[in-house]
């Protein structure tokens, strides 16, 4: 390139190729020292997105329709509601969305009145998105019911849960009230940027109102372009499995993975990479 | 025993029934303290607060600890180091003659920083809550804090950046397109720093290793750090990693510290190890801390204080450590605490003031999740207003998207911006660094180079024909 041109509006950056490595929105080229017109708008495009996505409401009536489809149930998910009652509320009283109002907890404690005992209680939850309860509940339960009915140990589900406007730690107490040894919570996680469908799942063993976030294991990111739902399904059926052997969750169940290497690298702990080749 | 403070308005007799609830009274409204449930119920009983939190007298907060001197290591720290001589100049002064002197003639930079030791963080506090933004940013202004490792950050017209290049699976070359993404904007003299996605030992000495790699393949006039708990850092350095900087997020209660892991002793363990390793060429500043308002009362160790007094009280335990950098993720926690752009922007300020006023080296990761009601332009005007404050330094992100955390922070572009309209530069020694790389055409008016940079063209073409399966 012959140096004396003049230099166009838009500088394109000789690095942007780079973008195969990472999802990072690096080689954006420049107007002056500003984002150039079309970054800019993708950028405001995604942000959009993920703001619908907080704000957008369970459509509860489309995603029972989808589960009782695709699991093939037999009665309907029980419909519960959180003690927070709109998104505004919801946003600024955690509290409020980690417990069921009145209404909801009575309608649960008659559902529950059999004192039948379950092995597992599945809640789902709209946490802070939606769509992504929307989306990856219905497949992600489909890849657990299979494997749970491919196990050796005859696993007794507790009716179906879903919950508008809750947080994690409402689990607990749905799973205590339906009496159950263990909690599995898939809830909507805060969308990213490039990520406003991504859900996010919390076991705990033993739920009852009041625990702490330590007694509970996550398996977060499950999405098309993330974790999918047959690895989430059995990441999260080793967990159950080993909490129920060892008759507790949490961080105690977390330590046995503690020291995993993340490996983009063949060699393990290798630093090698282009910028330091030679 | 603990005062009450009455204040009459027209027929209204307000009572505050010490001096926590008159601090929370005091303070402008935001999120966390009505989650807290210790804000004012109204407007006027909000002023009316401020009204009477300005005839305190400043020697109160040394009589009258808000977390009792028994039950906090934070009080005792912040006790038992006041500087009663350096206190003498404005010791007769109440909270709202302080504002004043603050503003005046009188208290210029050289005055201001001879006085900060006796300046405790509820004296920083409370006289924040009296404060307008431009007050905030005018007395912020006239505060210098200048430390150095293998730069000097701090300076006055200098405006530093931490590059941040975040990898969801820590992948090694999704990390290192990143760090030549900033490097080739001009970012990185604060520090170059890395969350890790994996949070253990292994992890971090791998990705220090990497770090160290580029700095001294490139004679980078800068620091690396991982952002992993003290504990992993002070293994890290056992094992012989190439430690530059220590960080550990704080807090201002001892029980938020113990919440996240650590307590004092830990930190002096942490400062005196990384001073041993002798890496820092021009200082010896080796500590790096995030604090941000919200996080005691997330951990239930707010002992009934209002969130903003909190963070000032973290900076009591910065600035015992000599730390190279301090910054408050200010929108990060969430809407449940800084609920929008104006309570993030009125956050942010105070945080850069309090800081600075007590002698820390503030930054500020001005930042948002997507659950809180702010946008891009909250962040330009934050950036701006920071800028203007004489903040020293702020984050670089490519495109302003972190996707490991999951949130939105200043931009390699947002910081050029910032230099750019405020005439601000780098790190001195980055920056002649920056014009001997050909990185900049013109570093003086900012002008990057349209070509690419030797070094650097002939590290691309080193490139992997395929990208990695981890990433």
């Amino acid at each position: 390139m012959a140096h004396n041109e003049p230099t166009p509006i838009v500088v394109e950056n000789p690095w942007e190729r780079l973008n195969a490595f990472t999802d990072a929105r690096i080689g954006l080229g420049r107007a002056g020292v500003s984002l150039p017109t079309s970054k800019h708008l993708a950028f405001q495009l995604a942000h959009a997105q993920a703001q619908d996505a907080v704000h957008c409401a369970l459509d509860g009536d489309s995603l029972e329709a989808a589960l009782t489809d695709t699991l093939g149930l037999t009665t309907s998910p029980i419909r519960l509601h959180s003690h927070a009652q709109g998104r505004a509320m919801y946003l600024q009283r955690p509290d409020y969305g980690r417990r069921l109002n009145e209404e909801s907890r009575e309608h649960l404690q008659q559902a529950a009145a059999s004192q039948q005992h379950y092995d597992l209680a599945v809640v789902i939850v709209d946490g802070l998105s939606a769509l992504a309860v929307q989306q990856n509940s219905a497949p992600f339960l489909s890849a657990l019911h299979q494997m749970l009915n491919n196990d050796a140990t005859d696993w007794q589900l507790a009716p179906l849960t879903m919950i508008e406007q809750g947080r994690v730690a409402i689990g607990d107490e749905v799973g205590s009230l339906l009496n159950a040894d263990a909690v599995l919570v898939m809830i909507g996680e805060r969308p990213g940027l490039s990520s406003p469908d991504s859900l996010g799942l919390y076991m705990t063993w033993a739920p009852e109102p009041g625990l702490r976030d330590d007694r509970r294991n996550c398996i977060s990111n499950v999405r098309p372009a993330g974790l999918t739902v047959e690895e989430a399904a059995r990441r999260f059926c080793l967990l159950l499995k080993d909490a129920r052997q060892r008759k507790l969750s949490g961080v105690q169940l977390k330590d046995r993975s503690e020291e995993d290497v993340l490996e983009g690298d063949a060699a393990q702990g290798s630093t090698r990479n282009f910028l330091v080749a030679d | 025993m603990a005062k009450t403070y009455h204040t009459t308005v027209g027929s209204r007799r307000y009572r505050f029934v010490s001096l926590a609830e008159l601090m929370a009274k005091a303070t402008p409204a935001r999120a966390g303290d009505r989650l807290a449930g210790v804000m004012a119920d109204t407007a006027e009983e909000r002023v009316v607060a401020q009204m009477a939190l300005a005839e305190l007298p400043l020697t109160t907060f040394l009589n009258e600890a808000l977390i009792p001197y028994e039950a906090d290591e934070i009080t005792r720290l912040i006790i038992d180091t006041h500087d009663v001589e350096a206190f003498a100049p404005i010791r007769h002064l109440t909270v709202g003659d302080f504002r004043n002197w603050l503003l005046s003639d009188h208290a210029t930079s050289d005055v201001l920083a001879q006085v900060r030791p006796g300046i405790t963080p509820e004296m920083a506090a409370a006289v924040s809550k009296l404060m307008r933004n431009q007050d905030l940013i005018l007395v912020a202004k006239k505060c210098r804090v200048t430390t150095a490792f293998r730069n000097t950050i701090g300076l006055p017209g200098r405006l530093s950046t931490r590059l941040q290049p975040n990898h969801p699976t820590d992948d090694v070359t999704g990390i290192a397109a990143s760090i030549l993404d900033g490097l080739l904007y001009g970012s990185g003299d604060a520090v170059i720093g890395i969350n890790p996605a994996t949070d253990n030992v292994t992890q971090s000495v791998k990705l220090m290793r990497l770090m160290d790699e580029v700095i001294q393949k490139y004679q980078i006039p800068t620091q690396s750090c991982v952002l992993t708990h003290v504990t992993n850092t002070l293994e890290a350095i056992e094992q012989g990693a190439p430690v530059d900087l220590v960080f550990q997020s704080i807090g201002g209660t001892e029980a938020t510290n113990r919440s996240f892991g650590f307590d004092l002793s830990i930190l002096a363990e942490a400062e005196a190890a990384a001073q041993s390793l002798n890496r820092g060429t021009v200082g010896r500043n080796v500590m790096y801390f995030e604090t941000g308002q919200g996080s005691s009362l997330s951990a239930d160790a707010h002992h009934g204080l209002d969130q903003q007094t909190c963070e000032a009280r973290a900076y009591a335990v910065a600035r015992k450590f000599h730390p190279l950098l301090v910054n408050t993720v200010v929108g990060f926690i969430g809407p449940e605490y800084l609920f929008d752009g104006k309570e993030i922007t009125r956050a942010g300020l105070e945080d850069h003031f309090c800081g600075k006023l007590l002698g820390v080296p503030m930054g500020c990761d001005v930042c948002y999740t997507n659950h809180a009601e702010a946008d891009q332009n909250d962040m330009d005007n934050l950036l701006t207003l920071l800028g203007v404050a004489g903040c020293n330094f702020v984050m670089g992100i490519p495109g302003s998207d972190d996707i490991m955390l999951n949130y939105q922070t200043t931009s390699f572009h947002d910081a050029l911006y910032a230099r750019r309209v405020l005439g601000l530069k780098a790190a001195p020694e980055f920056e002649r660094w920056l014009e001997e790389m050909q990185i900049f055409q013109d570093v003086s008016t900012h002008r990057l180079n349209d070509q690419l940079p030797a070094a650097f063209a002939n590290s691309l073409r080193h490139l992997p024909k395929e990208p990695h399966h981890g990433a």
